[in-house]
């Protein structure tokens, strides 16, 4: 007994210092073994990496070094190429770009107006800023909402009254609703939303925006909608088919969920038809079929068609998402509120949706950025997106025959508004991660 | 099971029970599908009174007292909570849920408001409380339940017993007139419950009418002035605690209390 004693009774005298790790167990010797060459399959794959990474740089990385960027024409390109670097060189020819930029950008808009997209493009950025970053006063907000009224005021110009007729008209759909609820309850309020400014829109605005222009003749040169272009026609529609699909798509998670069994079942066919369906067929009805059912003599813009059918088709794919978010949320928190008393809105809003709508960040914006790509599909219904205007500058014939260079800048800048797209997403699931927990 | 759990005198000065009718429930029926849940539930609550309801599993405890603020509906008989009748009028339904507070097994915080706002949201949105007010009176509930020092934390980085307790917080800054408890302390460690307990004897003390379903015997022999067992989604026995713990009269509950007290 006495033997076990003396083997565990122990007391240290001298403290260890501090010692440093052996070398192979830190730093880039560690990383590189741990993760290339931890085992014989690894290494191999390592080093096919490394030689598939080193063929497609070394092909392509002369095509953009050797890049040419101030020439009229492509074959005025490829002369300055065989001139500085032999005919067998490979080099691309981004002048192109330098050449038909203001094209690519803006489409057939004139050019004199230029300053208007581009007004309209940094108060875009500068107004949605509020709505990103919750740090910036909320009173900003309304700025926010009186944006989309200012952006079609400067995009298609024409008399400021035509503008402040809609935007009277969503005024009129508001006040309907703050109006009515007390009197007729939440459904007839949403009825006289809903009627109230088309009626306004269709019979009163015209009538009243010309008198008004008669009196008081401020405005912009009108800018027809087919002379729109390039990115920012991709980013009219992207955007306006974003800020609208959004909020649709809540209502229809919330439709599809909802105990009315009308409400359900005609949220639930909307988003199934919407869904299964493809874009392209949705774009071509927009510009054919629905001239058949629109009463003769009326035009109704293409471009709008165009935003409709993009956001309905948008806001199914939301709708799914979001309905996700909302199944995700644990059934005590409809209780929690519904216990308080807070009427089915007041739980929506403040309970239900900040949870759901959080849950479902990321396919939000997953769904946002394949609306964003999928604009480029309107370039077969004639509008002339960015890819569609690579056809009318190959038309010409100072660069018939160029493709590669159109298209590796058009999809960079796909790449960028997408990319951003996909960060500011993660910035805000971590910040909402560091809030809430 | 914890009789230990309740360890100090209570105050019954202003436990009083009046004749005013806080809840009465009549000829109550439930069902779920063609599961008869509640059947013929009689009871009438007078205001001041602190039932405990206890019985064993899938007895109908929880849909019982979640027919109260509708969080269930019945099928067949009435309800009548504070003199309004509980129907399919949405507007009943919401002024019912505003007079009865209701605290659950699960705690139910939002956990995307801090504590702060979790109490406020309520009387700010509901009632039309001014926010200031609404925070004074929330601060002054949370102090209630020992837990100011918690007010700007999100329920995430409270304990469960802190979490249950500005739960009942919450409810209270409704000022409700009535509360409803579904096993608050069950899915609590031991320290813990005796917290909860201890918020829920003070309630109980000023003269609260409560409606607890747990399993808290301690609680009830120490607060409850009338015990009801429920079984198969019947009551089967319901008398105030001494009797009932010492002389049940139904083998049901006899076998019951053997089990839960470990006799
Ligand atoms: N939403 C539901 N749909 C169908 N059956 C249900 C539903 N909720 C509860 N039940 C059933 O009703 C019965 C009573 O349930 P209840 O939750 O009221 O029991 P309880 O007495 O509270 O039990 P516990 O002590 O386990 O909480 C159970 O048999 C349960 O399976
Ligand atoms: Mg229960």
């Amino acid at each position: 007994m006495s033997d076990i004693h003396a083997q565990t009774a122990y007391v240290r005298t001298a403290m260890l210092p501090q010692a440093a790790p052996p070398v192979r167990e830190t730093g880039a010797v560690k990383w590189v073994r741990e993760n290339l060459f931890s085992s014989w399959l690894n290494i191999i794959l390592t080093l096919a990496s490394i030689w598939f990474v080193w063929t497609v740089v070394s092909h392509l990385f002369p095509w953009f070094y050797n890049s040419i960027w101030r020439a009229k024409s492509l074959t005025e390109c490829r002369a300055i190429r065989d001139a500085t670097l032999g005919p067998d060189a490979s080099a691309a020819c981004f002048a192109v770009i330098t050449d038909r930029w203001k094209q690519l950008l803006f489409g057939f808009y004139p050019s004199s107006e230029y300053w208007r997209p581009t007004l309209s493009l940094v108060l875009l950025v500068v107004g949605i800023l509020p709505m990103l970053f919750t740090t910036l006063p909320r009173k900003l907000l309304w700025g926010t909402l009186a944006l989309p009224f200012v952006l079609f005021f400067l995009l298609w110009g024409g008399s400021i009254w035509t503008t402040v007729m809609v935007a009277a008209g969503f005024v009129l759909g508001f006040a309907a609703i703050k109006i009515l609820t007390p009197i007729g309850g939440a459904i007839l309020a949403a009825i006289g939303a809903v009627l109230i400014p088309i009626l306004f829109w269709i019979y009163a605005a015209g009538p009243l925006a010309e008198s008004l222009h008669s009196i008081l003749p401020i405005g912009l040169e009108f800018v027809q909608s087919k002379d729109f272009g390039g990115f920012m026609v991709s980013t009219v529609i992207g955007v306006a088919g974003i800020a609208l699909s959004l909020p649709l798509g809540i209502v229809l998670a919330l439709g599809r969920k909802s105990d009315l069994f009308i409400v359900n079942k005609l949220s639930t066919a909307f988003i199934e038809i919407i869904r299964g369906v493809p874009l392209i067929v949705w774009l071509f009805t927009a510009s054919l079929l629905l001239n058949y059912f629109l009463p003769p003599g009326t035009n109704f813009d293409l471009l709008l068609r165009v935003i409709i059918m993009v956001t309905l088709f948008s806001a199914a794919y939301i709708a799914e998402v979001v309905r996700g978010g909302l199944a995700a949320l644990p059934k005590g928190q409809y209780e929690g509120a519904d216990s308080l008393g807070l009427s089915y809105w007041q739980s929506m809003q403040l309970i239900v949706l900040p949870q759901a709508l959080k849950i479902s960040i990321p396919g939000i914006v997953n769904s946002f950025i394949g609306l964003f790509k999928d604009t480029t599909l309107v370039v077969f219904i004639g509008i002339l997106d960015p890819i569609g205007l690579t056809n009318s500058i190959r038309a010409s014939t100072d660069w018939n025959g160029i493709y590669w260079e159109l298209y590796v800048f058009i999809g960079l800048m796909f790449f960028i508004f997408c990319f951003s797209m996909g960060r500011y997403s993660l910035y805000l699931e971590k910040k909402l991660q560091r809030e809430h927990r | 099971m914890s009789e230990l759990a309740v360890d100090r005198d209570v105050d019954r000065s202003k436990m009083k029970v009046s004749d005013e009718v806080a809840i009465q429930i009549s000829q109550m029926n439930k069902w779920y599908g063609t599961f008869h849940v509640l059947r013929d539930i009689n009871l009438t609550v007078y205001r001041g009174e602190r039932i405990v309801i206890c019985g064993p599993s899938g007895s109908g405890k929880s849909t019982l007292i979640r027919c109260i603020n509708r969080l269930e509906e019945h099928q067949a008989g009435q309800i009548i909570v504070d003199g309004t009748e509980l129907t399919s009028d949405l507007k009943n339904i919401d002024k019912i849920r505003s007079e009865v507070g209701m605290c659950f097994q699960h705690f139910n915080l939002f956990p995307h408001l801090t504590i702060l706002e979790n109490c406020t949201l309520a009387p700010i949105w509901v009632r039309k409380t001014p926010k200031k007010e609404a925070e004074e009176v929330a601060m002054h509930y949370l102090q209630k339940v020992k837990i100011p020092e918690q007010a700007n934390k999100y329920p995430g980085q409270l304990s469960g017993g802190q979490q249950q307790r500005v739960a009942i917080a919450r409810s209270l800054c409704m000022k409700p007139r009535i509360m409803l408890f579904d096993e608050p302390t069950s899915a609590l460690d031991p320290e813990m419950i005796k917290e909860v307990l201890d918020t829920m004897i003070e309630l109980a003390e000023e003269g609260m009418t409560m409606l607890c379903v747990t399993h808290e015997m301690g609680f009830a022999q120490a607060v409850a002035n009338r015990v009801i067992f429920m079984d198969q989604g019947q009551i089967v026995e319901q008398n105030e605690p001494r009797e009932f713990f010492n002389n049940p009269q139904s083998d049901r509950t006899k076998l019951f209390l053997s089990q839960i007290l470990g006799h």
